[in-house]
């Protein structure tokens, strides 16, 4: 089995204030943290299982700075065998299409029966990418995927439904599976898998040597344009407990027993 | 030119509410761009739904063919897009769900139209439908013009709004599948039932819910602390299930459960709307966020801004000594 795992680089923003910058079509991300995309990191756990009982090969794509470079060696680390960036700042990342288009190029022309990648990323929340690039490769796929068995030619997923139901679907392989969260648990790097992981191939590319023209995967190629960002009203009706945070507990815990509300 | 074609979702025998949203939108748009909200309905044995879709639409298209027995996006997509050729709506909707998500980006590549995920919002802006949708888990808003040509298309978020009693009674017009033969490359196998835990959160009365603010595991001792004191029990988002300090049926959302008790706690939860989904018909919400932005505020009912780690044991503390 050769398994590509897609990954991207995301801020953590659960406790995060954000702010919409000067040009209000991004965000301040000057005081953001960075790490891999939640799903992706499982995405990698995946990949690694897949190759440690079939053999093969899993080997890491990702479109990014290179500030990503340190969650691409962690992939390494834990067993990926080699990783490809696509370093290029012409590349769209607001259109789920056009970063499809661009992580396709990179796998088109190499061997592969799966291709992996996270779900949904946590800062545009799309769902996008995986989906489109199947059709990009002209495989089949499926998302949002809780188990994964490999078959002979085959695999056999079980899609995470709307109240937690399962669908079980068979697909020919190759095939691109997009993999939600809590599917495995994602191990920690190893340290002699941190050492190796500094020998193994990091390869850096541009859009030009993947043979694609810019306006394909450029802002202005895209079939879609940001007008404007802004942060939505926050309509609340709660009632602000305020004071330090003992005094906070005090009164609300106040309220719940006096409220008659426990 | 200027329908809106929307496309009806199903499951296990019963329409999904997703669909009658997208219709009650594209009622509201399909005036302003010229055309008709047309609800397009492709399964098996399904001439109920499209009676009920009728009740919310301009015209019902629907095919009702044994190939269409269970939910397959790459058999819907064959579907679409000969529907695309021959009928030529302005706008296509589909739910962002999970039927959604594994149908639309494909359908989008292959019909290179101009596709915007997750919309919570459709205006009409420049004689064009001009989506809105979310970034960071609901903390900033984007309004994202359509450039390329129609038909657009996008997925419709869930639950954003209320579905009036049905006034329409749209034409129900039964075509043949344009598609004849299953196809082999992806194929359904089989349901497979939500894990059943030893608490049903469902019937809980009073629920602490954690998030990922809690951290790490070994914070649940001071979770588990407050929920003695009141005789809760404990359920979580995604983000602490998946991390493990929670069994998977503890989990409270879209693909968890949906709970109603008379008092959910909410404890380092953000609140994506997947979260809030299954909690906001919750009596009382106490929220307990350091963000003052965060999504969890606009559902609670008492709002604690403030760092729950210096909270959590104090609110404890105090339930008991008032508990006495």
């Amino acid at each position: 089995m050769n398994t590509f795992v897609c990954i991207k680089r995301v801020p953590d923003t659960s406790e995060a204030e954000v702010k919409v910058d000067a040009s209000g079509k991004d965000v301040d991300s000057s005081k953001f943290s960075f790490d891999i995309n939640d799903a992706d990191n499982y995405a990698v756990e995946e990949a690694v299982l897949i190759k440690e009982a079939k053999g093969g090969t899993a080997k890491v794509i990702c479109a990014g700075p290179q500030d990503a470079d340190v969650m691409i060696r962690m992939a390494l680390a834990k067993g990926c065998d080699s990783a490809i960036r696509i370093d290029d700042p012409r590349i769209n990342v607001l259109d789920p299409l056009q970063v499809a288009k661009v992580l396709a190029a990179a796998i088109k022309g190499q061997e592969f029966d799966l291709v992996l990648t996270g779900c949904m990323a946590n800062d545009d929340g799309a769902m996008a990418v995986g989906v489109a690039l199947a059709e990009e490769l002209g495989v089949p796929h499926a998302a949002m995927v809780k188990k994964v068995e490999v078959g002979d030619g085959k695999i056999k997923v079980q899609r995470e439904l709307e109240g937690g139901i399962g669908e079980v679907v068979e697909l020919t392989l190759p095939a691109v599976v997009t993999i939600q969260t809590g599917i495995n648990e994602p191990r920690y790097a190893p340290i002699r898998g941190i050492r190796q992981a500094q020998k193994k191939e990091l390869k850096v590319v541009t859009i030009d040597d993947l043979g694609l023209d810019e306006n394909e995967v450029n802002e202005a190629g895209s079939l879609i344009e940001l007008q404007k960002l802004y942060i939505p009203e926050v309509v609340s009706n709660a009632e602000i407990i305020e004071g330090e945070p003992e005094e906070k507990a005090e009164i609300m815990a106040t309220k719940l027993v006096k409220g008659g509300l426990l | 030119m200027g329908d809106i074609f929307v496309l009806a979702e199903h499951r296990q025998g019963e329409l999904r509410d997703i669909s009658l949203e997208m219709l009650t939108k594209a009622s509201e748009l399909a005036p302003k761009m010229g055309g008709e909200a047309v609800a397009v309905l492709i399964g098996s044995g399904v001439d109920s739904f499209a009676e009920k879709l009728a009740g919310y639409s301009d015209k019902v298209l629907y095919i009702d063919d044994p190939l269409f027995a269970d939910y397959n996006s790459e058999k819907y997509q064959k579907v679409l897009v000969e529907l695309l050729d021959s009928y030529k709506p302005e706008m296509v909707m589909i739910g962002h769900t999970t039927q959604g998500v594994d149908l639309a980006p494909a359908l989008a590549v292959e019909k290179k139209m101009p596709f915007v995920a997750d919309v919570i919002e459709i205006e009409h802006v420049d004689g064009k439908p001009r989506p809105v949708r979310q970034f960071y888990q609901g903390k900033v808003n984007a309004d994202i013009a359509f450039k390329g040509d129609a038909p657009y298309l996008i997925t419709f978020r869930e639950a954003t709004l209320e579905v009036p009693d049905a006034s329409k009674q749209g034409k129900v017009e039964k075509i043949d599948s344009p598609l004849k033969e299953d196809i082999e490359y992806r194929r359904f196998i089989e349901y497979v039932e939500a894990e059943v835990g030893e608490v049903d959160i469902t019937q809980s009365e009073i629920l602490v819910a954690v998030g990922r603010g809690v951290r790490e595991e070994k914070n649940m001792a001071m979770i588990e602390e407050l929920a003695k004191a009141i005789n809760a029990d404990i359920c979580g988002s995604r983000a602490a299930t998946d991390a493990g300090w929670l069994p998977h049926d503890r989990q409270v959302g879209t693909s968890g459960k949906t709970v109603k008790p008379k008092l959910y706690i909410a404890i380092g939860i953000s609140g994506a709307f997947q979260h809030l989904a299954g909690m906001k018909a919750a009596k009382t919400i106490v929220a307990i966020n350091k963000d003052p932005e965060a999504p969890i505020f606009t559902v609670a009912d008492f709002a604690i801004v403030d760092d729950l780690f210096k909270v959590v044991p104090k609110l404890t503390e105090k339930l008991i000594e008032l508990r006495g």
